[in-house]
């Protein structure tokens, strides 16, 4: 296996064959790859292109792995009391096993752990420099890429590498989505995004309005429950929600044994609606929306304890917000109620500006990639996206055979360009495609797919790929 | 492997994960780190980590190999399964390796090397040794059926294999020493015993790790022509140990293997081609 960072760290000094745009030196990386981001993505990135042989630079702003799921980096949007909603097969990555006398639903300390394991369990470190941030990545002649890095916080020189190839992994869970409300700036209430919720003591006491129903919203919902003195729970519209456990066992184990029979779509939904009835029951007389779509619709929320909570009162579910006065905030339904905390679990939008917008086939900057199976970009065969999907699974064995993937794609490249180039082809005709079913069109559901789709359109093109 | 097929979506073992099982796992780590990578040894049908305490771990260790052995579910010190599959083994098999600090080498010997072959396909090995290989086929049932009819025939409809003294060392290991050993000997699930025999091939290796088969030509559990069979699976030739017996960790001239496997790990053989 060979390792281009042994060769030594890009410098400006060692191999400058040419200038930026704006004239300054590059150092050139030879078929070296670049990896941004050392979350769960980059990091499957990193061991699988070293795996297939190829040199890699891991860019990395924080000082240690993990990305999202390391509390202690400033993007990190976990709570103190985050554990996972997929269970764990679904959840880890397909070479490396959790240990099996760990939880069904690990916490997230423990997935940070097992993070830190895969790193040194396939010596990862080496590839990564951290707190160094990417500034700009351009693409340049022959499908290279220069990347420019600095140290984060803007500290230091920049520094431009050329690179054969980019994986793209900077997380899409950081950047929070706010809505807009009138009235909003003149609230004398405190108003947060969930992004900065850590702790429930941030909740104890108080009166606590949460906005938004994704499977944070619910969460804090339920903590609030437990810890503020009152908690309002809005929501746009109905939801269904569903148990971690069905008959004992994690629900998407049951869901996946129904796929694994190749049960189809309309009587999975059947099972499932059937199933919520026996087990949630009736949600409206609880004085929650009715839904309005049916199951596997919208991404789904596996949460046992929210309903049971507003059976106790301890959850008033409200509707949408209509405006915010000084001291109090109107629902859409004309009801005024007073919250002294207000929590907008309203999502995370994705943010790439270290490339340009066109780069990702977003013509109208709007900020959503146009992509083939969310990975590939049209025009640019050595650029990949790396867990830009919001499964209704896991994303890591997701973001695990992208990468290898694109590992196979590359030596493909180097080996056989007819059939790379007939890839290439592929991607172009293929943007946009969705594997989702029918979706809510939200942001929220802009990277929605369904995981056994999903994997199996990665099937077919990894086996065309490796057709003979 | 290149041209091989990588199998993505697993809906069933996502369904239907393995049970988790307490697992016996005895170890020899070297005094000081020399940033060699770990060594797993897999114990075949009936045996436990034991078989591989008795010399090898220790050798290894001496030699800068931090080494560790697992017994499989229903094998010695490990808890009873009588349930146990190939698949349950091969869960044994991955979550030990993983557990380990680094990326780990698989040594799997008589049928463990069956079971190290199928947990190739889901955890990335450094590297692979297949030490007298019984990766199963109706010709190995053929030889045994023939050269122990007593202690084979059970196995068959399902009873325990009864490996003898003569199959499993040679003369040269003293007789109070081979009665030991074959009285510590157990027997693998009944369902893991016929997937032996019936149960699906092995996926392609992921990781492209380099594979070293080895076994003596004097084996009377692993026909020489089967030893050759399954280097070749692996584009290799065995290295053969002549006058040896199957249990070549146990055998009187045991450092023979081991020191051939460490020699050949030392000059760190490069992952397989394509």
């Amino acid at each position: 296996m060979s390792s281009s960072t042994d060769l030594g760290r890009p410098d400006p000094g060692t191999t400058t064959l040419a200038l930026t745009r704006d004239g300054r030196p590059v150092s050139d990386r030879g078929d070296t790859v670049c990896v941004i981001g050392a979350g769960a993505s980059g990091l499957a990135a990193v061991k699988n292109l070293a795996e297939h042989g190829f040199g890699v630079d891991c860019y990395e702003r924080e000082t240690g792995v993990g990305g999202a799921w390391n509390w202690r980096h400033d993007r990190s949007p976990v709570y103190a009391s985050t554990h996972l909603i997929s269970s764990r097969p679904f959840t880890q990555f397909p070479d490396f096993p959790m240990p099996d006398d760990w939880p069904d639903y690990p916490h997230h300390s423990q997935l940070l752990s097992y993070f830190e394991r895969y790193a040194d369990h396939f010596d990862l470190r080496r590839h990564i420099w951290f707190g160094t941030e990417v500034v700009r990545v351009e693409p340049v002649e022959g499908d290279r890429w220069d990347v420019t890095t600095r140290s984060t916080g803007g500290y230091g020189p920049e520094r431009t590498s050329r690179y054969a190839a980019v994986v793209v992994a900077n997380g899409h869970n950081w950047s929070p989505k706010l809505p807009r409300y009138e009235g909003l700036e003149g609230f004398r209430g405190e108003v947060m995004h969930a992004s900065s919720y850590k702790d429930p003591a941030q909740l104890r006491g108080k009166r606590v309005l949460v906005v938004g129903a994704g499977n944070t919203g619910c969460d804090i919902a339920v903590e609030a429950a437990q810890q503020a003195s009152r908690c309002w729970h809005s929501t746009r519209r109905g939801y269904w929600y569903a148990p971690k456990y069905v008959l004992g066992r994690p629900a998407d184990q049951v869901n996946d044994t129904l796929l694994a029979l190749r049960v189809p779509l309309r009587v999975r939904q059947w099972l499932y609606h059937w199933t919520l009835r026996l087990t949630v029951g009736d949600l409206t007389r609880f004085g929650l929306p009715k839904p309005d779509h049916r199951v596997y619709e919208t991404h789904p929320i596996a949460n046992s304890q929210l309903v049971y909570y507003v059976g106790h009162g301890e959850i008033t579910p409200v509707p949408e917000l209509a405006r915010f006065h000084d001291r109090s905030v109107e629902l859409t339904d004309g009801r005024e109620i007073d919250p002294e905390l207000v929590i907008f679990a309203t999502g995370y939008l994705p943010r790439f500006e270290f490339l340009e917008a066109k780069v990702l086939g977003d013509d109208e900057g709007v900020g959503r990639p146009r992509l083939w199976l969310n990975e590939f970009t049209a025009g640019h065969p050595t650029l990949a996206v790396v867990g830009l999907v919001q499964p209704d699974s896991g994303i890591f064995t997701i973001s695990h055979w992208q990468s290898v993937l694109f590992a196979r794609l590359l030596r493909l490249r180097a080996g056989r360009p007819d059939r790379a180039a007939a890839f290439d082809r592929k991607v172009a005709a293929g943007i946009g495609e969705r594997y989702s079913g029918a979706v809510k069109d939200s942001t929220r559901h802009w990277f929605e797919v369904r995981h056994a789709d999903y994997l199996r359109a990665l099937q077919r093109a990894l086996d065309e790929l490796e057709a003979k | 492997m290149t041209g091989e097929r990588l199998r993505i979506v697993r809906a069933r073992e996502w369904a239907r994960p393995e049970r988790p099982a307490r697992r016996e796992v005895l170890s020899a780590v070297p005094q000081l780190e020399q940033g060699r990578p770990p060594l797993l040894f897999v114990p075949g049908f009936g045996h436990g980590a034991w078989a591989f305490a008795e010399h090898w771990l220790e050798h290894a260790a001496s030699r800068g190999f931090p080494a560790y052995a697992l017994s499989l579910r229903g094998h010695g010190g490990s808890e009873p399964a009588p349930a146990a599959t190939l698949r349950s083994y091969t869960h044994d098999v991955t979550q030990v390796a993983a557990s380990l600090p680094r990326r780990a080498v698989l040594v799997g010997h008589g049928a463990g090397a069956r079971v190290v072959a199928h947990a190739l396909a889901r955890y990335p090995a450094r590297a692979a040794v297949l030490v007298a290989p019984v990766l199963g086929d109706w010709g190995t049932l053929g030889a045994a059926l023939r050269r122990n009819p007593g202690g084979t025939l059970p196995a068959v409809f399902g009873g325990g294999l009864r490996l003898s003294r003569r199959q499993l060392f040679s003369r040269e290991l003293p007789d109070g020493e081979a009665r030991r050993y074959v009285a510590r000997l157990g027997r693998a699930g009944r369902r893991a015993q016929w997937q032996l025999l019936t149960g699906r091939e092995p996926e392609p290796a992921v990781g492209r790790p380099p594979v070293l088969v080895l076994g003596s030509p004097d084996d009377r559990v692993v026909p020489a022509a089967a030893l050759t069979r399954a280097a070749r699976r692996y584009a290799s030739a065995p290295l053969l140990f002549p006058g040896m017996g199957h249990d070549l960790m146990l055998d009187a001239r045991w450092r023979e293997p081991i020191d051939a496997i460490l020699d050949w790990l030392e000059k760190d053989p490069a992952p397989a081609t394509g």
